[in-house]
Parts: structure tokens; sequence; C-alpha cells
């Protein structure tokens, strides 16, 4: 049965079926349980739900060493930016150490991340930095654009064998959606097809997801047939879907929040022009976040990010055709 | 107090001449470039590897740093499989993916080694924690050099395993050079007790090279660890013989002090405390350096007799996968 809740209470649910499947999940981090009526706290108790100081490098470091002895860590870390502050632990100690002992031990663990805060949060709380994690051999990053994915990646990621970056889009958060009830996972690596269509193929990320499927409508109206995919996880990525739709589109148009250099959008693009260039009948494009800091100012703000009405102009350029204007 | 007697003196002795010869035999295999990585040696602070790890258990975790050779020999590496390790061979510890930074031998409790100063420090807490969660009186020991105390990865740690009273026994060997400068131009604070201090720790700073006095020390530090109660601090004044690394030009070594801690070698001392005290002569002495030699070469033999690893197993290891642990 599934039934409409917010992203962020499906996240919630799927940490609280995983404590109470398996009771070596930890959850902690800044801010949890700072009341007796908190719902994790009434049902683990305060042994398996903690609260930390703001000390990012020892919270994940600890989350590393619990894993090491087996337990399985979820780490509530708010802004994906407070990650970047224990950046050893992230990119050298949880990834590595599974390699480096020749997979002697394992590391599952999950750093839960919220990103692109774009409403006025500025430069230090509003990045798409998901894309230097995908970089980190040994880390695997999720990134839900629906409650349900939320939820069935979430479960996921807390049974994965491996560190887990789990990004959660902080626009979405109380974006209600279906959700089916109990036990409900996403496999990790499958992209999913949003929307189907024959004429080009846009691929979008987390937010962006909505604003893609947004456009696909709007184009539909014009009789362009759009087909949409969501990657889900971005390492593992899952090229062959984005191939298949792209042998049979011939187009191709990426969006993604991040700044582009560096981004999970240049990553796909690579893979297609790569093992896909026969089948492009139109150069790629890129619809992303402008190469810079998240301005403050409204209206900058806005400038910077990709929208509807530049998805759409994306895709009039790979079709060579120009915009139906009323 | 718990003291040394013929029985332990002679083990720590044996343990002591193993690190030394195993040591002595890395740096000539290194100039050689049969040994091709990069290399810290830990000749001078055998006593406080020995001491420490010969009162632990198996299933004792322990952590190590960048200087791990002697603390994985201590806590029972087997000699052939760290040479191999060092070589890059199949047959090593971590079948040739981790290398002297980075051994891990989980039989023996040695969960891994870090490369980045203090990034072990957190890890400790975790296992301490998993310890704790378990009603196990495991203890969890992490060593790191002076060095560590100046990173943030320790100011968190200590706060942190300060605040949830974890049994976690933080094992400092203040070699008085943090890589290659000395002590005083990193911190105005001489003594890493003094540094915990403020956040409660039981704590001592002992002579690294004084082995009786460490066995004592440590022994009392191990009684409160293993009642669930802590966190606690071994400082052990203690010097590095050889370079930061192997090929070290050593420019800022003080050769007055290089004399004085020639006389104050942790192996000739026990040795003279042992012959004193009527346990061993000089002939059990010389034959035990002997023997630890002719194991060095069973070792060395045992290297060059494995294979490099195949790419199969390099590309395997990258991530966990369901049920592929060892």
């Amino acid at each position: 049965m599934a039934r409409e809740i917010p992203y962020i209470a499906a996240i919630n649910e799927a940490i609280h079926l995983e404590m109470a499947r398996d009771d070596t999940v930890l959850y902690f981090g800044q801010n949890l349980a700072t009341t007796e009526n908190d719902e994790f706290v009434k049902a683990f108790g305060h042994d398996r739900v903690r609260v930390t100081p703001i000390s990012e490098t020892a919270e994940i470091g600890m989350a590393v060493g619990a894993a090491l002895a087996g337990l399985r860590p979820v780490v509530e870390l708010y802004m994906a930016e407070f990650m970047l502050v224990a950046m050893d632990q992230v990119v050298n100690e949880a990834p590595r150490f599974r390699y480096m002992s020749g997979g002697k031990v394992k590391v599952p663990l999950v750093l839960k991340a919220g990103y692109g805060f774009t409403a006025g949060w500025a430069g230090q709380h509003t990045g798409s930095i998901y894309g230097m994690f995908m970089g980190v051999p040994g880390l695997k990053v999720a990134l839900p654009a629906t409650a349900a994915d939320a939820k069935g990646l979430m479960a996921t990621a807390i049974r994965d064998d491996n560190p887990v970056c789990f990004f959660h889009h902080y626009l979405l958060t109380l974006e209600p959606g279906e959700v089916p009830e109990g036990e409900y996972l996403v496999p990790f690596g499958q992209a999913d097809i949003r929307r189907a269509g024959g004429d080009v193929t846009i691929v979008a990320t987390g937010w962006m997801v909505g604003k893609a499927l947004a456009a696909a409508e709007a184009l539909a109206s014009e009789g362009i047939d759009a087909e949409v995919i969501d990657p889900r996880t971005l390492e593992p990525l899952d090229i062959a879907t984005i191939l298949t739709s792209v042998e049979k589109t011939g187009r191709l148009v990426l969006v993604d929040q991040a700044t582009r250099h560096a981004s999970a959008s240049a990553v796909i693009a690579a893979e297609v022009a790569e093992h896909g260039f026969s089948a492009l009948k139109a150069p790629i494009a890129q619809v992303t976040g402008l190469d810079a800091t998240v301005p403050y100012s409204e209206p900058m703000e806005a400038y910077v990010l990709p929208d509807e009405a530049k998805i759409a102009g994306a895709v009039h350029q790979v079709l060579g055709s120009a915009p139906v204007t009323a | 107090m718990a003291q040394l007697d013929s029985g332990v003196a002679p083990a720590l002795l044996r343990t002591m001449w193993r690190i030394r010869r195993f040591e002595e035999r890395v740096a000539q295999l290194k100039r050689t470039m049969q040994v091709h990585g990069l290399v810290h040696l830990s000749i001078g602070g055998e006593g406080v590897a020995a001491a420490v790890c010969h009162q632990l258990r198996d299933d004792d975790a322990m952590y190590s740093g960048h200087r791990a050779h002697g603390h994985a020999i201590a806590k029972g590496a087997p000699l052939g499989p760290l040479m191999a390790e060092l070589m890059g061979r199949v047959d090593g510890l971590c079948h040739g993916l981790g290398g002297s930074m980075h051994v891990v031998d989980v039989e023996h409790g040695l969960f891994g080694a870090t490369g980045v100063v203090g990034g072990n420090i957190p890890l400790a807490l975790g296992t301490a924690l998993a310890a704790r969660m378990r009603g196990s009186d495991q203890a969890t020991v992490v060593f790191f050099g002076d060095g560590a105390v100046q990173a943030g990865h320790f100011s968190e740690s200590v706060n942190l395993a300060a605040l949830w009273e974890l049994p976690v026994i933080l094992v400092c060997e203040n070699n008085g050079f943090a890589e290659f400068t000395p002590r005083s131009a990193h911190t105005s604070i001489e003594l890493v007790s003094d540094v915990v201090s403020v956040y409660g720790f039981r704590r001592q700073t002992v002579d690294g090279s004084d082995v009786p006095a460490l066995w004592a020390a440590f022994a009392e530090i191990l009684d409160t660890a293993r009642e669930g109660r802590g966190p606690m601090l071994l400082e052990c004044l203690t010097h590095r013989r050889r370079g930061h690394y192997e090929g070290d030009a050593e420019a800022y070594r003080d050769q007055l002090a290089e004399e004085e801690w020639r006389r104050r070698d942790p192996v000739a001392r026990l040795q003279a405390d042992a012959i004193a005290a009527g346990w061993l002569d000089e002939a059990a002495v010389a034959a035990m350096a002997e023997e630890a030699a002719d194991e060095v070469e069973v070792a060395v033999a045992f290297a060059r007799a494995s294979p490099f690893p195949e790419p199969e197993l390099m590309e395997e290891l990258v991530y966990a996968k369901a049920g592929s642990e060892e």
C-alpha cells in the first residue's frame, strides 16, 4: 500500500524501519534526539540514537571505527558542506580502508547530508557538491528526487556494505509523494525512466528531475516528446539506460544543479561522447549551475541555477528547432 | 603495580629484537628498492610496542599510523606476510594493496593504520563505542605521534571520548619530532598529557625506553579499560632513531641528542635489566638477536617467493559486494 508522505518523512521512515530490523544500526549526529519525545529516542534509546558535538571529523571517524567493529552507523550531517571539514574521514579513511586492507575489513555506513538549499541560504549552504564524491573510489553516492526513492535508497544505503553518501535536497524536504509502506528498497545503479519519449533524452538529477519533467510537459504541447531519466545514484551510475535512450532519441540534454566543471553532468557527457557518439545527431547540451558560488540576492540566485526555460531552450537547441511563442 | 618478571621480560625482549631486525632489514631492502614504497621505521621505539601489545588479547582492537611495523609485529602479525606486504606481494597481509603505512591484521585485532597523521584517532572511539554497546571488555588502543596532537582530529576526539566516557586508550609516542621539525616549533605545550588534563583523562607520562615502567603504566590503564571506563592517555617519551622516512637526510638532527639516545636504547636497557636480574645470560640474549635475524630472513624469502597481485583482485576490491567478505 502506498500513501502520500513528505520526502523527509520517507527518509525517516526508512531509518526507523532499518533500526527496528537490525540492532546494529546506529543513528547519530548534531541536534539529534534533543528531547525525550524524539521518535527515534523513544523507539531505540540513547545508546543507538546519539547527539554529537559540532565535530564532523570525530563524528564521521567514529562512524568508520564503529563500522569496522561490525555496526552500521547513519551519521546525520545536516548540510552537505559540513562534510567538507571532515574530508580526511570521508575521502581518505572511510572508502579506502576496505581496499587498503585487501578486502579484510568493510565499512558500512551512511553519511546523510542535505544539499542545494537555494532559498537565500547563500554561499556556504547551497552547494550541490555530490559530484566531488563520485570521483572517490570506494564511496557510493545516492541522490533521491522523490519521496519513494528517498525511502528506498536510504534503506538500501543502510544495508550496503560500503560507505554511502546520501544527499537529500533541502527544497524537496516537504514535497509529498506516494511511498510504499513497510520494507521498500530501491537498488543502487538503476536509473528510473520518469517519462518515456522518443525525440530527446533529458537526464536530470535531484531537484532538477521535477524541473525537467515540467519542461517536458511544456514541450509536449509543442509536439516534442522528451524522455526524462533520473539516475538516482551517481556511483554506481547507470550509463547503460542513458545510452539506450540516446540510441533511440539521438539527442541528449543534461540537467544538473551543480556547477559544471567536474560535475555529474560532465561525467555523463563524457561517457555518452565516448560510448554513444555514433548515435548522437547533435552535440550534447548541458544545463547546469553557473561556475560560481551561489549568490545571496534572490534574482542572482535564480540567475545561476537551471530552470524550466533553460531546459526547454537546450532541448530546442539540440533539436535545431525554434521555441514556439504564443 | 604490575612488575616485569622472568616470564614476561624475555618475551618482550624477543619481540623487540624481532622488530629491530625486521626494520633494519627493511631499511636495507629499501636502499635496493626491493621494498619500493614509502617506509617509516620505529627503531628506538620498540619498547612501547612490546610493552603495550603484549598485554593485549587478539580480540582487543588496535589502530596504528604510518610508523606501524613495530605495533603490528608486537600484536602478533606474522613476519612473512608483513614483509610480503611491504614488498607489494599477493601473500602480504593486505594482498600488497595497503603497503607499509596501511597494514591490517584483523586476526590479531589490528584494524588499520592511517597515513594521515591523527586520522586514526576518531576511528578508535567508534570501535570502543561498539565494544561497550556489546557489553564486551575488549579494549581499543590507538597509537599516534605527538605531531597528531596539534591536528583537529585529536581535539575533537579527545572531547568526545571524554564526554561519552569511552573505554579507549590513546597511546602517544612523543618522540619530540613532528615529521622534520621539533615539537617546540609546533606547540607551546611540552607534554601531551597536559593537553588532555582539562578533559579528565586518566593519564600517565613515562619514559618510552624504560620497558618495566611502560609495562606497569599500561597494565594499570588496561585494567581501567577492561572495566569499561575511560578514556585514558599513555604518553611515552621516546625517540626516533631513524629519519622521518627512509631516505630522509635528517639535516635537523642534533648529534648530541643522538649519542644520548644510543645509551638509552630500550633494547639495550631491557637486556641489561634482564641480565642483572638473572632472567637471561649474555649467551641467551645474543641467541635472541640471532634468532630474530634468522626469522627475518625466512620472512624475506617468503615475500620474494610470493607473486605480485593480479589486476582482477585489484579491481574486485574497490567495493564490497554482499557476501563477499573474506
